[in-house]
């Protein structure tokens, strides 16, 4: 019993770990179809800034606070100069995009090492988050609920300006129908530019979580990239709910392997299941149903 | 109101609509009729600033909107309800229809006039708008372009693959906001009979040019179908 519940709530740590790595990337990659490579850069910016942050304050709970909407800031405003600068131009050639984006994130790692250097730095952990918390009889690190709760948080707030704001309305209707939004009254490009920001402010925030759990390093992003990616196919282009189950789902089923056997090996089981699993259903998790896709 | 002067467009570097000339006058109603492949979709796109124009100008309210961007265009007054009942097929009828809304100062009034004006959707705000029939999605589209509330409505084929029964309504809808005033229409339509009992005046598009024009009248429905050679 304890032994599965511990690995419940592992599989939980490590879905939202990933869920809050894949959120940005389901908006520009499952929304808008933006293979951005760089997007792994972004979690990193997320890192620095918890860093930059925490040098400059001191107290760890209070630059916890300011990071993790400066995160967002830092991660959407690097965002929006990339999709204005380059990506706007490159619409229509997805490979164009993934290559200029892999650049992107080469150079910006290189600036990290740069400024911060090679070696990896450390964010000191909030006295309130540090010890665990007994659940269920087995123990959780405070940091771990506290990403849990992060992911919840952002999950929701995504939901809600999706569903209900004016703004959230107008980027379903660019990813929906760009020609028709535009027919609309529509900025497509004001919609894109948004939408790329918040994406890649949800990256940031997440690199501010990861410092929570690990060291960072120029190269901290890019170890997620293709989970995130992964996890986004997974659940179904576009599709948040999709990209929540799929999450969870993976990080429980790497969990489960790591139990009986080595990190290494438990990610090769992971991608197995993933590429059984699309095989059968290359649409992802959840798609959408209509009478027609016009 | 709406200008097209030596008007050529089309898509990559193959031209499909050659230098029309077209107008549509104030409170004027324009058919436009050609066989498939005419190039009657593509005029209007190129009105609507969907796609470029090769050559030529778009004039709207005397002012050259030929490089303006559709969505500059919608908010100086055009609508445009594209072909095969296009609607933001994820988003619900009421997403549809307050996403159009949202921002204007009467966009809550603006709704129910449409509801108004199409009962049936009343009943069918909370369903999601890809579920919809074909009659549905097309009265939903052209409401959402009347929420705009446009002086020049340009509708493409509205009354295409839609049950015979619905035809009629959106057909008398389209001749009631015309006669209504304040509002001209640019209709592409292959039902030759409403588009010529709707339209003062009509063209007949053949191969991307313009094969016929002039005011439908007595002997309009024999000329149209000479040029189109029906």
């Amino acid at each position: 019993m304890d032994l599965i519940v511990g690995q419940l709530f592992t599989g939980l740590s490590t879905g939202s770990i990933l869920l809050l790595a894949a959120l940005g990337l389901s908006l520009t990659f499952g929304q808008m179809g933006v293979i951005n490579m760089a997007h792994g850069e972004f979690i990193m910016a997320g890192c620095y800034t918890a860093y930059v942050v925490q040098q400059a304050v001191g107290d760890a709970g209070v630059s916890l606070l300011i990071a993790l909407p400066l995160g967002f800031a830092v991660g959407g405003a690097m965002g929006l100069v990339l999709e204005t600068l380059l990506i706007r131009h490159l619409y229509h050639r997805p490979l164009d995009t993934l290559l200029v984006t892999f650049g992107v994130g080469l150079i910006l790692q290189q600036v990290a090492r740069d400024v911060f250097g090679a070696p990896a730095v450390n964010v000191t952990v909030p006295e309130f988050l540090r010890g665990g918390v007994d659940l269920l009889g087995t123990t959780v690190p405070k940091t771990r609920l506290f990403i849990m709760a992060l992911a919840v948080v952002a999950v929701a707030a995504v939901t809600l300006v999706l569903r209900l704001t004016p703004a959230g309305r107008r980027i379903r209707a660019v990813v929906g129908n760009r020609d028709l939004a535009e027919t609309a009254g529509i900025s497509s490009r004001t919609v894109d530019a948004g939408t790329f920001f918040i994406g890649s402010g949800l990256a940031g925030v997440a690199g501010v979580a990861l410092t929570l759990i690990g060291s960072t390093s120029p190269t901290t992003g890019q170890s997620y990239l293709v989970d995130a990616f992964l996890v986004v196919v997974a659940g179904g282009l576009g599709r948040i709910k999709g990209a929540v189950v799929a999450a969870v789902a993976l990080g429980t089923l790497q969990a489960v392997f790591e139990t009986y056997s080595t990190a290494s090996l438990a990610k090769v089981g992971v991608f197995i299941v993933i590429v059984v699993f699309l095989q059968l259903r290359p649409q992802g998790l959840f798609t959408l149903r209509t009478r027609s896709l016009a | 109101m709406l200008r097209l002067r030596n008007l050529t467009c089309g898509y990559g570097r193959s031209a499909v609509v050659h230098g029309i000339d077209l107008e549509v006058g104030p409170d004027e109603v324009v058919s436009v009729m050609g066989h498939n492949g005419a190039g009657k979709t593509t005029l209007l796109r190129a009105v609507v600033g969907l796609i470029g124009a090769m050559d030529g100008t778009v004039s709207f309210d005397g002012a050259d909107v030929t490089g303006r961007a559709t969505n500059k265009r919608v908010k100086a007054g055009m609508a445009y309800v594209p072909q095969g009942q296009q609607c933001f097929a994820h988003l619900t009828t009421a997403e549809n229809l307050r996403l159009v809304a949202d921002g204007r100062k009467r966009g809550k009034a603006l709704v129910d006039e449409q509801l108004d004006l199409f009962p049936a959707l009343r009943g069918l705000l909370g369903r999601q708008a890809g579920l919809l029939s074909g009659g549905q999605r097309q009265q939903l589209a052209i409401a959402r372009a009347l929420i705009t509330e446009p002086r020049l409505l340009i509708l493409d084929e509205p009354t295409e693959g839609i049950q015979p029964t619905v035809v009629a309504e959106i057909e008398s809808t389209i001749v009631g906001l015309a006669k209504r005033g304040g509002l001209s229409v640019l209709l592409v339509e292959q039902h030759l009979g409403f588009a010529l009992q709707a339209a003062q005046r009509y063209y007949v598009l053949k191969s991307g040019r313009i094969a016929s024009e002039g005011e439908t009248g007595a002997d309009a429905d024999t000329r149209v179908r000479e040029a189109m050679a029906i």
